[in-house]
């Protein structure tokens, strides 16, 4: 015998115990393993035109995905509009991408992600060059999702970087005011704060300004994501070694110059695996702004279940959606890992 | 800043003198502040009299006028909103500290099977994490709720788990006893008590004579009572069973579909995080400590006991506090599903007499409470496992 087959012998059998749990583990494949292949795959419906088909099968119904895709993908945005959330989307992921993979300088960053912005809502809001009008309460779906996750999270850089250079600040005052807010956001839920935006952002402006519900949310995700990109970046900074900050100051560098362009960008790039957690927690948080009345991607899916005649069929529905966030999410961090290995590489 | 400080030749003045500095901009921080929070104050008066929206907390006494699906204390429309409140909150402590017990034991084993060597059941614990992390609570959530609500049978259907324990459509049905938990919850209070005080006496002894304690006395100690009330329980009164009817159950005790799909989905949500925080702990304890161990003649099971888990708790005690608090606060998804939760009451609340501020206010500084109540405990174990003596 082979060491490998030894090896794997030892690890399957190699006690009582273990020989036990091997058993247990077979049994339960045998029992579950071919009743989820039936319904998932064999008994499944793929392409159906009636509920009534599905159901004859008896096995899981992907014909609801057939049936439904343009709506949990894109809500209630107009049907034969639909290219332009595509198309807006696609620029999102590719600008996003190109920002991230750190081949140009911020000044093309800036400039690009700017441009970017106003095009992607001249053509998802219309009204100009010909294309028609669109009132944000139209916009949904994965786009939806895909816009409130990256404008939360570049929203929430400059002010992060602010909040956690504030709270290792040598004036109370200012780290006073930057403690009490990056803890007193992180001991609220997140749901808190979007009913609070929704409720009382109408309230506290001039009776005149109109804040419309997406901007809200939108605003309400870069206040909470910035108080927990704060203390990932706070940690950044406290592994820099001092000495960085120290020969910036011998080099006659004054306080934002050693800050911005010494201690901060290694701080970034130390803090790396924790932003990149953080991106998947607000990406997979940005399901939240449903409860708000928000379509987004899980919303859309909820709206499209609401349909009498497909309603038993939610396990289908939600499953599909989980697998859109699992490969988003799972592309962040496996992107964020090829980038602190290139970093590393580079150093 | 003390650069300047340094050189005594020439005194800096206005901008340039450090001092001053600091001083200027931290009163300009600080007017900004008042400025922005006087700003605000003003249109907030100025919209609630628009809108003639009343102000203050005299709605906490008025009565409510709406029904809540599962109460803990006794409830009625007629109740006011403070009490309302009240309801909520002691809703969201059961499904926080249900969730925290439910969660952490089911983390233990997906923390286990995932280190196993067993080529059979790693893959599965690493397949069930990298699963759950990456999809949302919510749509977790809604898959469960849907799953207990849509695809469970109706009462005369439902399939029987236990004797008398029945999930269906309504719920979960279980028996209760017939003349209340009174005993019981005496008994288990007398056997916490004993194991305490048992341990405590265990462990000094154990210090004086080096012989280590055993656990079984305490445990026997801490079960017994529990276990006597409930076989002279058993013997002597009767269950209220729950019996399946054409119209639902009558009888016995119901745990509600949302309650069921939150608890469900929070713990299993949290379990995946709460699995991989113990499997970094216990990796993060060196192999030459179960070397020494074993060199000191320490059985498998003791140097677990003894070594390993005591320095792999003290790596995952931070994590696990942080994530005691974040499943405390995702317990207000319940909203979502229509568990009444402090925050799906205050939201009805807010609906009800429009005096969003005030709810708001209330809910915000309870939640915080908890997290810096949770917060201070973990603190205080923390201290407590920390090695003595290591920074």
């Amino acid at each position: 015998m082979t060491a490998a087959a030894l090896s794997l012998r030892a690890r399957l059998f190699g006690s009582v115990g273990n020989t036990l749990l091997t058993i247990a583990m077979l049994g339960l494949f045998a029992v579950y393993l071919p009743a989820l292949l039936r319904w998932a795959v064999f008994d499944a419906t793929w392409w159906a035109a009636s509920p009534a088909a599905c159901r004859a099968a008896g096995g899981a119904c992907w014909a609801f995905i057939h049936e439904k895709f343009r709506l949990v993908l894109f809500g209630r945005y107009p049907f034969e509009e639909q290219w332009r959330p595509l198309l807006a989307l696609l620029l999102t992921i590719a600008l996003v991408l190109a920002g991230c993979s750190l081949r140009f300088g911020w000044r093309v960053v800036v400039a690009g992600g700017l441009a970017g912005i106003l095009a992607v809502i001249v053509l998802m809001r219309g009204g100009v060059l010909g294309l028609g009008y669109v009132p944000t309460d139209l916009w949904g779906g994965l786009p939806l999702t895909v816009f409130l996750a990256v404008g939360g999270i570049i929203g929430a850089f400059p002010l992060a970087i602010g909040l956690a250079l504030g709270r290792r600040s040598e004036l109370g005052v200012i780290r006073g005011i930057c403690v009490v807010f990056i803890e007193m956001v992180r001991g609220v839920p997140l749901v808190s704060v979007l009913f609070m935006a929704s409720f009382m952002i109408p309230l506290f402006l001039p009776g005149k300004l109109q804040v419309d519900a997406l901007l809200r949310a939108l605003i309400a995700i870069t206040l909470f994501s910035a108080a927990y990109l704060a203390e990932a970046i706070r940690g950044g900074l406290q592994a820099v070694p001092a000495g960085q900050e120290q020969a910036a100051k011998a080099l006659g560098l004054g306080y934002w110059q050693t800050s911005l362009l010494i201690v901060v960008p290694q701080a970034l790039r130390l803090a790396i695996p924790s932003i990149a957690n953080l991106c998947i927690g607000l990406f997979k948080d940005t399901s939240l702004v449903g409860i708000v009345g928000l379509t987004d991607l899980l919303l859309a899916t909820k709206q499209a279940l609401g349909d009498p005649q497909w309603r038993s069929f939610s396990l289908e529905g939600y499953l599909f959606v989980a697998l859109l966030y699992v490969a988003f999410c799972s592309f962040i961090s496996h992107y964020s890992r090829t980038l602190e290995r290139r970093l590393r590489s580079n150093v | 800043m003390s650069a300047a400080a340094l050189l005594p030749t020439r005194s800096a003045r206005g901008w340039s003198d450090p001092g001053f500095r600091a001083l200027a901009t931290q009163v300009i921080a600080l007017a900004v502040l008042a400025g922005t929070v006087a700003f605000l104050a003003t249109n907030l008066v100025g919209n609630l009299e628009a809108r003639s929206i009343r102000t203050g907390f005299g709605f906490l006494w008025q009565a409510a006028g709406f029904e809540i699906g599962q109460s803990f204390i006794a409830w009625s429309p007629s109740a006011s909103f403070g009490r309302a409140l009240l309801v909520g909150l002691l809703n969201t402590l059961v499904v926080a500290s249900l969730g925290i017990v439910l969660s952490t034991l089911a983390g233990f084993v997906v923390g286990i099977a995932s280190l196993s060597r067993n080529p059979l059941v790693s893959p599965l614990a690493r397949l069930y994490v990298e699963l759950i992390r990456n999809t949302p609570l919510l749509l977790q959530l809604y898959l469960w709720y849907a799953v207990l609500t849509q695809m469970l049978p109706a009462a005369s259907a439902a399939p029987q788990l236990l004797p008398g324990v029945y999930l269906a459509k309504s719920g979960l049905h279980f028996p209760v006893l017939q003349h209340g938990a009174g005993p019981l919850l005496l008994a288990a209070l007398v056997g916490v008590l004993a194991f305490a005080c048992h341990g405590l006496w265990a462990r000094r002894r154990a210090e004086r004579s080096g012989v280590p304690a055993k656990l079984w006395p305490g445990l026997l100690l801490l079960l017994l009572p529990i276990v006597a009330v409930a076989l002279e329980r058993a013997v002597t009164a009767s269950f209220d069973v729950p019996r399946p009817t054409r119209f639902g159950f009558s009888g016995g005790g119901m745990i509600t579909p949302e309650l069921t799909a939150l608890l469900i989905g929070l713990s299993l949500y949290n379990a995946a995080f709460i699995g991989e925080i113990l499997r970094a702990g216990i990796l993060s304890v060196g192999r030459g400590q179960l070397e020494a161990a074993a060199a000191l003649g320490l059985s498998r099971g003791q140097a677990l006991r003894l070594v390993v888990i005591p320095q792999a708790m003290k790596v995952a005690v931070p994590p696990l506090a942080s994530q005691y608090l974040n499943l405390a606060k995702n317990s207000s998804l319940a909203v979502a599903i229509g568990y009444p939760d402090l925050m799906s009451i205050g939201n009805t609340i807010i609906n009800q007499t429009g005096q969003a501020v005030e709810v708001i206010a209330i809910l915000m500084s309870i939640y915080l409470t908890l997290s810096l109540t949770i917060s201070a405990f973990m603190n205080w174990y923390n201290a407590r496992v920390a090695l003595k003596g290591a920074s």
